[in-house]
């Protein structure tokens, strides 16, 4: 057992936070949620030419081969600073699934771009009915001549208004249960028939309704086997979930030293705030749950990066997490007093991603339901 | 990172729970279950712990982490964690937790060759059990303003005053106990630390009964009781020094957690065994997601104890982690108590008795949890500890 980062890896975490400081600050942040898209090309030009976007990949398709873990410190880093952008779904949910589930040709294809940063993609899953169970995929894959024909909306695709490629769960077949009869699609999202505009929500952050009407597809663009999608998403759902864990964590950490460093400089009845009971009791609380919260996600993460089975160590993580980044930033806004409810203190940016995160990829009670199946409910 | 154990580690493991459960299945009384209380409050408790102390003195896995001159095998924290994981599975008694999880490691830091040799040899062949004289009435979460006396007469000490919350010094062999030395120095700086025979003359044990109606805590008052100056731990008015030392032992929680997890095992088969309006209990959504919420802190408070140990390992243990892992671990306990009361609905209130759900087990729980966030440091004092050392916010 070791339960320390390497040196590598601490040097990892250190240089990524430096740059994100320098490179993006809130300033930055607060005009990407305005921006169309939501992101800055230089900016992630520079994260590629870094090697992130490439981080997790094999050298083979021009990635740095590094492991599951070190990307979780760099999500980490990237929640601790709210970096906007595709980072998320173009890393995890596009080059994860391709690089399990894709054939050779699509990774040779695909997967040095991503690398290099040419490509930005994400994953349409969720649709009007708002669930992140196969249930919820009714979007219709028919074959037709070489290919297929999509049709259905999907809700909540992330930053699909910039995407190259749309990785589209689709349903093609009537199968004996609703995991039965799932296939992917890698989709060109300027395919004819592609309609899509950019939800308005509480995080900013891109969330789109994508219409696919008699959307075409080539059947070379199919990822991994007809009708046997569905194990591919479930695994892809799960590091997604501790993938956004780590994010949220990083987060979590920021909104508690923000925090301690304005309750022990904002004073009032002629002494710092942070030198009354209630608050340093505050304090301590979000304390644990950022700390309870860490230990939880590396070890979840872990187990992910391993290749273990980890469906109840990532359903326990997100279900945890998601009520700790909630608590903290909340608490985080109460001791900042009124300033912390406006937009011109950075505190409420990190209360409204926590909501955001939240739903992302399960909320609690959706992971609290996976959990009292895990545990033989 | 790596989480996983050694294959010496893990026979290890297997080892003590072939050990554990069979002893368990075959000799625990009727309706044991875990917690002082079972030990301290029955003769047949205070019986099973002390045999089973000795079986585990036997073969040596009271002292598996002293050095090898005092009996120990100098085992690691990581294998004291397996040893704690198991046994708090099992929820079986016989380390004394004053003794082998306070005493010994103060002796074997502060402690004179002639104390060692004296006290450690029991302690570890599980003959001597300990209790703890440290709060007083006047002095409980602000222990260093204590006020009994030890005046040195001669070769000797006598020693005057009261002590209060000495958890099982009605069943204790001896005491370690704080006394003030000097009341001219500064608090922390007049206290001394003795061991203190508990057949001594003098020494008068009145019980206090818990909410609960079980007898764990007691009231001790020291009438001229007379202790030899070689009973001294440390130098004279050093007391309270040792006394921090001895609180940072053993702290990772991780035996309680896995008690923890072993009800909520039970709570899932009860669950499934019982039927409200003609459906199983398992089936009620409220009861689904009340239980995967405690399995989920659970989880994390397994995760922390792991965290804890590490540090410790390391010789990287901080307090503030300790008071977290404390705090989570006890306020953790109070939810489980109460959720388990919750879900057995009017029998959630019935005794140790025929009509009594896991033999009264939540009903007690839920009069003993309160008890779990004062004992040992409460819950606002854990939380001082966090804001103070661990977030370095300025005290008042």
């Amino acid at each position: 057992m070791n339960l320390d980062f390497s040196e590598e890896q601490e040097m990892l975490r250190t240089t990524t936070r430096d740059f994100l400081t320098k490179e993006c600050p809130k300033t930055l942040v607060r005009e990407l949620e305005e921006d169309e898209k939501g992101y800055s090309p230089d900016l992630w030009k520079e994260m590629a030419e870094l090697g992130w976007m490439g981080l997790v990949l094999p050298e083979e398709y021009d990635g740095m081969g590094m492991g599951f873990m070190d990307l979780i410190i760099l999500l980490e880093e990237m929640g601790r600073n709210i970096l906007p952008g595709p980072f998320f779904c173009t890393v995890i949910l596009g080059s994860l699934p391709i690089l399990e589930a894709g054939s050779e040709e699509q990774k040779k294809e695909l997967l040095p771009k991503i690398s290099a940063g040419e490509l930005i993609l994400t994953l349409a899953l969720t649709e009007p009915s708002a669930r992140y169970d196969a249930t919820g995929v009714a979007t219709r894959a028919v074959a037709q001549d070489d290919g297929f024909v999509i049709n259905g909306t999907k809700l909540f695709v992330e930053n699909a208004h910039i995407a190259d490629y749309i990785i589209c769960v689709t349903r093609t077949k009537e199968g004996a249960s609703p995991e039965d009869g799932i296939t992917l699609f890698l989709v060109d999202a300027k395919s004819p028939g592609i309609r899509c505009e950019v939800m308005p929500t509480m995080g900013a952050d891109k969330l789109c309704e994508v219409v696919f009407a008699d959307v075409k597809v080539p059947k070379k663009n199919m990822l991994g086997e007809l009708d046997k999608g569905w194990p591919v998403v479930q695994r892809n759902m799960e590091q997604a979930a501790i993938a956004k864990c780590a994010e949220m964590i990083g987060g979590a950490q920021a909104a508690l030293d923000m925090t301690l460093a304005y309750a022990k400089e904002r004073v009032q009845y002629g002494r710092p705030i942070g030198s009354f009971q209630v608050i340093q009791h505050y304090c301590a609380n979000m304390w644990i749950s950022v700390e309870t919260g860490k230990n939880i996600l590396y070890q979840a993460a872990w187990k992910v990066g391993e290749g273990l089975p980890a469906t109840k160590e990532v359903a326990v993580a997100k279900g945890y997490i998601n009520e700790a980044y909630k608590f903290v930033s909340e608490r985080g806004v109460q001791c900042h007093g009124a300033i912390g409810t406006t937009r011109d203190h950075d505190i409420g940016l990190y209360y409204r991603r926590a909501k955001a995160a939240e739903l992302a990829f399960g909320d609690t009670d959706f992971q609290r339901e996976l959990v009292a199946q895990q545990i033989g409910l | 990172m790596d989480f996983k154990f050694t294959e010496e580690q893990l026979a290890l493991r297997k080892e003590f729970e072939d050990f554990f459960r069979e002893v368990m299945t075959k000799e625990a009384p009727p309706g044991w279950e875990a917690g002082l209380e079972s030990t301290y409050a029955t003769e047949e408790g205070w019986n099973f712990h002390r045999s089973m102390a000795k079986r585990l003195g036997e073969k040596g896995w009271l002292s598996r982490p002293w050095p090898k001159e005092y009996g120990g095998q100098n085992a690691p924290i990581i294998e004291q964690l397996l040893f704690s994981e198991v046994r708090g599975y099992c929820r079986a008694p016989g380390v004394d937790v004053f003794g082998i999880g306070m005493l010994a490691p103060t002796l074997l830091m502060w402690g004179t060759e002639e104390q060692k040799q004296k006290h450690l040899p029991p302690i570890a062949k599980g003959e001597i059990m300990w209790c703890q004289g440290w709060s007083e009435p006047d002095a409980g979460s602000d222990l260093a303003s204590l006020t009994t006396r030890a005046v040195r007469d001669g070769d000797e000490y006598v020693i005057n005053g009261q002590k209060i919350w000495t958890s099982g010094a009605h069943k204790a062999d001896w005491c370690f106990m704080l006394a003030r030395t000097d009341p001219e120095q500064p608090r922390h700086r007049g206290l001394s630390y003795f061991l203190m025979d508990m057949k001594a003359p003098g020494i008068t044990v009145r019980p206090l009964i818990s909410l609960e109606g079980s007898h764990l805590y007691n009231e001790v008052f020291f009438d001229d009781v007379r202790i030899p100056k070689e009973n001294l731990v440390g130098e004279e008015n050093r007391g309270w020094y040792i006394t921090l030392m001895t609180m940072n032992f053993e702290r990772s929680s991780v035996g309680g957690i896995m008690e923890m997890k072993r009800t909520i095992e039970e709570m899932v088969k009860f669950c499934h065994e019982t039927k409200r309006n003609g459906e199983p209990l398992s089936k009620d959504p409220f009861v689904r997601h009340r239980l995967a919420q405690l399995a989920i802190d659970v989880e994390v408070g397994h995760a922390l104890s792991y965290r804890v140990a590490w540090l410790q390992q390391k010789g990287e243990m901080a307090a503030y982690e300790a008071s977290a892992a404390k705090v989570y671990a006890s306020e953790l306990a109070q939810r489980i108590a109460y959720t388990g009361c919750q879900i057995l609905g009017l029998y959630g209130q019935v005794k140790k008795s025929k009509w009594a759900p896991f033999a009264g087990r939540f009903e007690s729980a839920y009069q003993l949890s309160p008890g779990m966030n004062i004992a040992a440091g409460s819950s606002e004092i854990m939380r001082n500890i966090i804001a103070w050392r661990g977030l370095e916010l300025p005290r008042a």
